[in-house]
């Protein structure tokens, strides 16, 4: 730990860094594909979407602080399931919380905001970040993931509501009823298969392929720029 | 009688755990690179779903009625547990069947599918017989997501395919066709 944080000296990341990389970089829903069972399950509304990215975001900021504080106190062999532990625990109290303060979110959740225990990307970041990191890096790593994700969710949400329900955050974007034909054509049908779970693993991969193609066209560019300009390409 | 099939049937195929719940994905999309190893994911998947299900089980009858809010808590340590447990047992008594299995075991113990399994199993208030029942059709329809799932990636990788979907995205998509063709079981038993 002490070792880790030495040899990083040199190009020491700053707090912002930290926490940026995890909005976008190293989004963990688009980059690193992780956390995918609540990031389909849940975001068939944008209101879903939000919640559910709330509550990760409560339960990765919190067990992210315990893990780093206690990182020189947990025992290496048993770390995982004292992580466990920990995110259970703060799991439970944003399952509590919700039953009482949102009924109506926790119903349509369901047991996911359970399951956000074993959310991969919440374990992955304890073992990847907190447990080798000072406190301070540590909560900007959870803070930035956590944004990336519901970020993420909020995406897929989106995406999945507009084009499945004709509307957005509740309010329908195309009228009031628009699968009723108005002056003749209807304005817009609903694709009721996005809310139907096809709907989120459609989704997703074309939000991949959107984005492998953004980075491929960055990519070319960049060569292309190089390839006009020798000189520069040589001096780097 | 008639409730165990439709607990097995609607556990396997019409909700699906994976295709229709979108639990246990990490799997899901990691492991099932060759058909061969998919199939070992999926029968361990049903051993640790019906040891699941046996603990979920006790668990609720002898434990929770006493402490509920330790049941998230609870439900994992004594999973986990279980499972690392039994699988002991089985080096020591068929080490050709832990070598089969042995390697998937921790890897899935903390899987969405198992406490989901375990979750599931407590809101419907089942049974000892209905919970096993429900564990095995969910890791039959889990061996059976994971099976077609390896079969058609490796038909994949000799197909051409447009740079920009080739990995993650292509798999997506197979998913999302997969899917669909699931939804269609939805009306096995609407009609009799």
């Amino acid at each position: 730990m002490a070792s880790s944080s030495k040899k990083s000296a040199p190009t020491e990341p700053t707090l912002w860094d930290e926490g940026v990389k995890g909005i976008w970089r190293e989004n963990p829903v688009f980059i690193a594909v992780l956390g995918l069972c609540p990031a389909m399950a849940v975001t068939n509304s944008l209101i879903n979407g939000v919640v559910m990215g709330a509550a990760t975001t409560f339960v990765l900021v919190g067990a992210s602080l315990f893990v780093s504080l206690l990182r020189h106190v947990i025992p290496k062999p048993v770390r995982i399931s004292i992580y466990i532990i920990i995110i259970a625990t703060f799991v439970t109290i944003v399952d509590f919380a919700l039953a009482a303060y949102m009924p109506a979110a926790h119903r349509e959740l369901g047991a996911f905001i359970a399951l956000i225990v074993v959310n991969c990307l919440i374990l992955g970041r304890q073992e990847a970040f907190a447990s080798r990191n000072k406190v301070g890096p540590s909560l900007a790593d959870a803070v930035g993931m956590s944004l990336g994700f519901t970020l993420a969710l909020v995406m897929i949400g989106g995406i999945r509501e507009v084009l499945g329900s004709g509307t957005l955050g509740g309010v329908p974007v195309f009228g009031a009823d628009p699968s009723l034909p108005s002056e003749g054509v209807a304005v817009f049908e609903p694709w009721v298969i996005m809310v139907l779970p096809p709907g989120g693993f459609l989704t997703l991969g074309v939000l991949l392929t959107i984005f492998a193609y953004l980075k491929n066209a960055s990519a070319e560019r960049k060569k292309q720029e190089m390839a006009a300009s020798p000189d520069s390409a040589r001096r780097s | 009688m008639g409730d165990l099939v439709f607990i097995f049937a609607s556990a396997c195929v019409i909700n699906n755990f994976t295709l229709a719940l979108f639990l246990g994905l990490c799997p899901f999309f990691g492991v099932t690179g060759r058909l061969d190893t998919a199939f070992r994911l999926g029968l361990a998947n049903i051993f640790v779903l019906v040891i699941t299900s046996l603990s979920a089980w006790a668990l609720n009858t002898y434990v929770l009625i006493y402490a509920p809010y330790l049941r998230l808590i609870s439900f994992i340590v004594v999973i986990a547990s279980t499972v690392q447990f039994v699988e002991m047992l089985i080096k020591k008594l068929s080490p050709g069947l832990f070598r089969a299995l042995g390697i998937f075991l921790p890897l899935i113990t903390t899987n969405c599918a198992i406490l989901g399994l375990a979750l599931f199993q407590t809101s419907r208030g089942y049974s000892l017989v209905e919970g096993l029942v429900y564990a095995l059709g969910a890791g039959v329809g889990l061996t059976l997501a994971l099976v077609i799932m390896a079969g058609l990636r490796e038909e994949n990788e000799l197909a051409a395919i447009p740079r920009v979907v080739r990995g993650t995205a292509m798999s997506f998509f197979v998913a999302g066709i997969l899917s669909m063709a699931f939804m269609g079981f939805a009306g096995l038993f609407s009609q009799s």
